[in-house]
């Protein structure tokens, strides 16, 4: 973040540097914040509410984690290796959105586009392995109905993987108006939130890899 | 195709929800008729529903407020006919039509008259006093608002289609779970507070980033006005709290929808979780309300007293104090819950804390007025009002904070007297001093101040009339939410609360009647300088109405008041003495119709998923995501005002002013 920043700097969005250092801080001096600040704080303020709806979930999963009724539980179920994958494939798909950013601080169509495609492919690689996850364990009869516990586990991680759908939805759009449009400041403005999104859709599924998957697989006496 | 839905959902075995629900479609059919007849449309979808203009939208949010209080009321006066008449009697409402009732009571006040009511001023008198043009997404503001109506309406939709739920204005499990409420009541109330809790959510985002990213040049934080203080404090609830209340209201639909076990008594389902996360959000919620409502109190305590506020810090310090403390006490909703001496104690002791910063805040507003030559105007009557009534309704609330008491009198009338107590005396007047102190500012003229005062004596009057009576009742061992009863000693306290809310009726009638008289004597009520009450923040410092850009120019900040320093040189030398600024071409966001179509596709959704049509339901999800992509498409987002229009507005307000400063009697 802190090279697009940079890069961005000379824009005439972002400001001349002392405006932006000025700029509502707190202490007096500026005035409104330049468009793309406010930009990204309303959207930093946004990730944080949705961080508090993930830890909600979080939070149920935890009271329920026990509450298995007599069916299969974590350690029955979960596979580190799936997950590890699914892990790579989102890792990845973080470092190429972190590539596009680069790309569109250039101006570089193609390279963007390239960049944000292997994003999508990534993160739909992710939803099919989830998706491949979750049906093994329907037809085991470990579906969500089955058990508190299991409905805990499809709500929290399910609610992550409708994130990453949308986000990939988005990411669609965002390539559609790169190409149609250019490097509008606006759609500069939009991507930024979309990086942001997505690189926090990754530190949540850190979250969810160790607090689901790596708590869940520990030997059941290691467990409080 | 029409999943759940036909024509049996039509209640017309029910002689009262039809003929309300009749009433009400006929209302609407009225004014839609009688608006397109007058040719008010194209005006109307111009200047107000695509407007994405923050004072436009904050009339309307409030707008939304009075008419569904009319329909809260008219919910509340129903229960206390049947409470009046059910003395070893049944009444005339049956049960099931009675817990839809008090249901819809709750649901309507708390989520479609208080939320809209407080986000209709912040919205309305936030950017003014901050002195900046618009909010940070005046789009996004548009999209909240006409979510927050779509909310409303299906709510009022399940009159006519279907049924409300019988679940309490909070759905708590495991009664709400399918098993126990198989009809579409929960539905209803599930989808609508889904879709104005994304509204609401958004606002918060909205007003925070507002507050802390878009301030005049000079306006540090210590230097905001304390209005803008509790909005922030408030909007960071929303942000901190909303999220769980929507997390929590999945949780019981997938349980509804999809068979899982998250409330359930089977399967290892918890119910007392359902408790833990409502409140977790609930508790924070009375504070998301009653915040801005003290931001009011301090800005016409202030104004009517002609002094600064006093001791603005510790007013600020308490704000934030409550603003944290407020998510440390949410176990007190249910001491009875059994979760143990210790964990009761906390939550008691944190309670009572809690307490502590509101005082604070009490005696700031008392020392405000000590000394000061204080004005009874209507505002400053409804403020004087909410202390008596609040300090009262706070004692009861430390009454309650204590676990040992709260288990006798938990769910009691006492409980239900208490916090009626604080949302009537504290949130409903803190909104009514609000819209008083504010409509000249919206509108260019003032209320009829001899009708708002009569209206303040009714409401005040019935509060005490209709609420004192059920601090008894509930001393007395009534429970909330009873349809009939058999004990004689209850029949005459219920009797006098019946009569409380005549009283307040007749408040209510004579606000419609200012209302009227104000509108239809507008010409002679004109207030043409814009500063109608002797004001001492930015707000008052541009025209009423503020045109669409607020100030010409930003106005530079240089100390706590501003506006009044300016203002009393200017009196010393009776002429104005700021110099006229170099007008300049404004940029202004455009109009856009984004938030009635989603909204629109909202209530399809919705309506859908309440009924379980699912074709419906991708259309309606498709057509909102067509209307985002539409407006990421636009390639135009602002229009520009020319210097020479900035110019002729301003200087026509210079002038009023200028000729307001020679006429004013020398001090």
């Amino acid at each position: 973040m802190t090279t697009s920043a940079l890069r961005f700097a000379h824009d005439p969005d972002f400001g001349p540097p002392e405006t932006v250092l000025g700029a509502a801080s707190g202490h007096g001096s500026g005035g409104p914040a330049p468009k793309r600040i406010v930009v990204g704080y309303g959207f930093w303020i946004f990730l944080l509410s949705d961080v508090i709806m993930f830890s909600a979930f979080f939070a149920a999963y935890a009271v329920l984690f026990k509450n298995t009724a007599g069916g299969p539980t974590a350690h029955d179920l979960f596979d580190l290796r799936n997950t590890a994958v699914e892990t790579g494939c989102l890792l990845a798909s973080s470092f190429t959105c972190g590539m596009a950013s680069l790309a569109v601080g250039q101006r570089n169509q193609k390279w963007t586009q390239i960049t944000l495609l292997i994003t999508g492919l990534l993160g739909l690689a992710f939803l099919l392995l989830e998706f491949h996850e979750f049906s093994g364990f329907v037809a085991r009869g470990a579906g969500p109905s089955r058990s508190a516990f299991l409905s805990a586990f499809f709500t929290l991680v399910g609610c992550h993987g409708v994130h990453v759908s949308a986000g990939l939805l988005w990411l669609g759009t965002m390539m559609a108006q790169f190409y149609a449009k250019g490097f509008r400041q606006d759609i500069r403005h939009r991507f930024l939130c979309f990086s942001l999104f997505w690189h926090a859709l990754d530190i949540i599924w850190v979250a969810i890899f160790s607090l689901v998957y790596l708590v869940g697989t520990l030997p059941p006496e290691l467990l409080p | 195709m029409w999943g759940k839905l036909g024509w049996q959902a039509i209640p017309l075995d029910q002689p009262i929800p039809l003929a309300a629900g009749a009433l009400v479609v006929f209302g609407m059919a009225a004014i839609v008729v009688w608006v397109a007849a007058k040719g008010y449309l194209p005006y109307l979808w111009r200047e107000w529903i695509t407007s994405v203009d923050h004072k436009r939208i904050g009339v309307m949010y409030c707008l939304l407020a009075a008419v569904m209080l009319l329909r809260g009321f008219i919910d509340a006066l129903m229960m206390r006919a049947q409470q009046a008449l059910a003395f070893h009697a049944p009444g005339y409402l049956p049960p099931e039509h009675y817990n839809q009732i008090f249901s819809a009571h709750g649901t309507i006040m708390i989520f479609f008259v208080a939320m809209p009511f407080v986000i209709g001023l912040m919205n309305f008198a936030v950017p003014l006093q901050l002195g900046v043009r618009d909010v940070a997404f005046p789009t996004l503001n548009s999209v909240s608002f006409w979510l927050t109506a779509a909310g409303a309406l299906l709510i009022n939709l399940s009159l006519v289609i279907g049924e409300f739920a019988r679940t309490g204005w909070l759905p708590y499990p495991p009664l709400s779970e399918l098993a126990y409420s198989p009809g579409v009541g929960v539905d209803y109330y599930l989808w609508a507070i889904q879709i104005s809790g994304i509204g609401t959510l958004m606002t918060g985002i909205n007003m925070v980033t507002t507050i802390l990213k878009m301030r005049a040049p000079g306006m540090s934080y210590m230097r905001m006005p304390i209005f803008c203080w509790t909005s922030l404090a408030s909007n960071l609830l929303i942000v901190a709290a909303f999220p769980i209340l929507t997390a929590t209201l999945a949780m019981l639909l997938l349980d509804r929808y999809a068979g899982f076990h998250f409330f359930t008594n089977e399967a290892g389902g918890n119910a007392m979780m359902f408790m833990n996360l409502i409140w977790a959000w609930g508790h924070p919620e009375v504070y998301i309300l009653i915040l801005p409502a003290f931001g009011v109190f301090s800005e016409v305590v202030s104004t009517f007293s002609g002094k600064p506020l006093f001791d603005r810090r510790s007013m600020i310090v308490a704000t934030m104090a409550i603003c944290i403390l407020s998510f440390s006490v949410w176990l007190h909703h249910f001491f009875t819950m059994g979760a143990g001496g210790d964990v009761n104690g906390f939550f008691g002791i944190a309670s009572m804390i809690i307490a502590v910063p509101t005082g604070v805040k009490i005696f700031n507003w008392l020392f405000t007025m000590y000394g000061g030559r204080i004005r009874f105007s209507s505002a400053m009557l409804w403020s004087i009002g909410f202390m008596v009534t609040f300090v009262i309704g706070g004692m009861t609330g430390v009454l309650l904070a204590s676990p040992a008491a709260d288990f006798v009198l938990h769910n009691s009338l006492f409980l239900v007297a208490h916090f009626h107590n604080v949302i009537i005396g504290g949130v409903l007047f803190g909104a009514f001093a609000g819209y008083t102190f504010w409509f000249p500012k919206a509108f260019g003229f003032v209320l009829d101040e001899r009708l708002g005062k009569a209206a303040f004596w009714c409401w005040l009057v019935g509060f005490y009339v209709a609420f004192m009576p059920l601090y008894v009742l509930g001393l007395d061992g009534m429970t909330r939410r009873l349809q009939q009863y058999d004990r004689p000693e209850w029949h005459p306290w219920l009797l006098v609360a019946a009569l409380g809310t005549l009283i307040v009726l007749c408040g209510i009638a004579l606000q419609i009647a200012q209302l009227w008289v104000s509108i239809r004597g507008r010409a002679q009520r004109r207030e043409s300088t814009g500063d109608p009450w002797d004001g001492r923040t930015l707000d008052w410092a541009t025209a009423s109405p503020p045109p669409a850009f607020n100030f010409a120019a930003l106005p530079i900040v240089t100390s706590d008041e501003p506006y009044w320093e300016l203002k009393q040189q200017a009196r010393a030398r009776r002429e104005l003495i700021t110099p006229e600024p170099q007008y300049q071409a404004i940029e202004m966001p455009r109009n856009s119709a984004t938030g009635f179509v989603t909204a629109f596709f909202a209530v399809v959704t919705g309506f859908a998923l309440i009924w379980q049509i699912w074709w419906l339901v991708i259309l309606g999800l498709v057509g909102a995501y067509v209307t985002f992509v539409a407006l990421a498409w636009r390639d135009v987002h602002e229009t520009e005002i020319h210097a020479e229009e900035v110019a002729r507005i301003d200087r026509a307000n210079r002038g009023a002013r200028a000729q307001a400063l020679r006429q004013e009697p020398a001090r």
